[in-house]
């Protein structure tokens, strides 16, 4: 056979029994691979139908162990991608939400501040009402609590307005007290339903008070004075033992403040020009944050000269 | 027609087979026919053939006989494309080769059969040799017999035909 003419087309003569030769020959050839993939693709199936109906160990299907662990890593990748991309949105959205949430704490955190503010006044003020409520007590005369609902109203006059008057019992050079000491005395004029109060510290006018020494019983003058601190003690006897520290209590001779009331303490005290020591003495009370007084309801006796209800003179 | 002639054959097998089944007290069978069928398709009509017949008999047998579908369908497929190729590369045209084909044929599905049913449940494999060889000898006559009848039924029929017109 002359295998070098095939593909010789003017061969006729060795062409027609050569060409079924090869296609018997390449025919095998041919369908060997298509009948392998065959076999194969039926065997697989087989696999897959019997995996799908046996159960392992663990009782779970072959198939599906098999396939769950197959598509375990794609499904992770999957999962990851989709947690990923919901995380983004989440915490872009949680980031609006934070910011809204963020507004609303602080308006809260504002109101609460209101309220805890209110509350605290609130406490402060039933304290100082208690503390009102006990020198009431304590005291024996009649009494009435006012509020103190203004300042100073001209300057260098430290005078206060209190929310009592003439109608509650309220009448000129009455002591004022507060739960910490002596507050001054109330002036002329006397409204209806207020009145003014000359505080202790003003040394404008005869504000003083009837003295004396918590431990000597040493007995002075306490007035107001220009400086730090705003009160001085005057006619001690340069003989009395007055220290640094000792408390001064009213001693009721100037006919209007109570007996026994502290107006402050001792913060210098030495030998004066005459015969009386110098003394300062740094009072009970923060003048300027007076809220809550007490007026008693005495009159004043005839130790205050006349004249004297006019706190340093004609107001500036 | 070839593929009508495997099908029918497939379910002649079936029928007959499970009717034996049903005789028997054991209900063990002594033969498997559609066994011998696959490999008659597979060596008369090539390995495609024998390969589909033995999934198609295999698929219906397991099926009807309950359990794991696909084992006996997997050992039987395999079989008949064996069976097939070897038909096609081997002159498979006489007795004796036909009936070496068989019992081997049954073998190798009793091995495949047995050696997948024990990976499925997990168990050492269990291949009693007695029954195996029986059963595959049975096979071979069946087989055999089955050509004989396909291959000389015509002919004897012819002559009979013939004889009778001549007298």
């Amino acid at each position: 056979m002359n295998v070098g003419n095939l593909g010789n087309p003017g061969n006729f003569g060795n062409e027609l029994p050569i060409v079924p030769l090869l296609e018997n020959i390449q025919r095998p050839t041919a369908t060997r691979p298509r009948t392998g993939l065959l076999f194969l693709a039926v065997v697989v199936g087989h696999v897959i139908l019997i995996s799908s109906q046996v159960q392992s160990r663990s009782g779970v299907p072959v198939l599906e162990g098999v396939t769950f662990g197959a598509f375990a890593r794609v499904q992770q990748g999957t999962s990851h991608a989709f947690k990923s991309v919901r995380n983004v949105w989440s915490n872009y959205v949680d980031l609006r939400g934070a910011r809204a949430e963020n507004d609303l704490l602080r308006s809260r955190v504002a109101d609460l501040e209101v309220r805890l503010q209110e509350q605290r006044a609130l406490a402060e003020r039933s304290g100082q009402l208690q503390a009102l409520l006990d020198l009431r007590q304590f005291v024996s005369v009649p009494t009435v609590a006012a509020d103190v609902i203004s300042g100073y109203v001209n300057p260098g006059v430290l005078t206060v307005t209190i929310d009592k008057g003439s109608s509650d019992g309220v009448q000129p050079n009455m002591a004022v007290l507060s739960s910490e000491g002596v507050v001054g005395r109330v002036i002329s004029p006397v409204a209806a339903h207020a009145a003014r109060v000359q505080l202790l510290i003003d040394h404008n006018g005869p504000a003083a008070a009837g003295a004396m020494t918590e431990r000597t019983r040493a007995g002075g003058m306490v007035v107001g004075k220009e400086g730090d601190p705003p009160l001085r003690m005057e006619f001690v006897s340069n003989l009395a033992d007055v220290k640094t520290g000792d408390v001064v209590l009213t001693s009721g001779a100037d006919g209007i403040y109570p007996r026994g009331f502290r107006i402050g303490w001792v913060e210098h005290s030495e030998r004066g020009d005459g015969l009386s020591l110098a003394i300062t003495v740094r009072p009970a009370i923060d003048f300027r944050s007076l809220d809550e007084v007490l007026v008693i309801l005495r009159e004043a006796r005839s130790a205050i000269p006349e004249g004297a209800n006019e706190p340093g003179g004609p107001a500036r | 027609m070839k593929t009508a002639g495997v099908l029918l054959a497939l379910v002649v097998a079936l029928a007959v087979q499970t009717s034996l089944s049903g005789l028997t007290m054991t209900g063990a069978s002594m033969v498997n026919l559609v066994i011998v069928a696959v490999v008659y398709a597979a060596l008369v009509f090539g390995p495609i053939t024998g390969l589909m017949a033995g999934t198609a008999g295999g698929l219906a047998q397991d099926a009807l006989a309950g359990g794991i579908v696909g084992i006996g369908s997997l050992s039987k497929t395999i079989v008949g494309f064996l069976a097939g190729l070897l038909g096609a590369h081997f002159i498979v045209a006489q007795p004796l080769p036909r009936f070496v084909m068989f019992v081997s044929a049954s073998v190798v599905h009793e091995i495949c059969y047995q050696g997948l049913s024990a990976l499925v449940e997990v168990r050492p494999v269990r291949l009693p040799y007695g029954p195996v060889l029986t059963q595959a000898a049975i096979n071979g006559i069946v087989g055999l017999t089955a050509f004989f009848v396909v291959e000389r039924l015509p002919g004897a029929l012819q002559r009979r035909r013939a004889r009778r017109g001549r007298y």
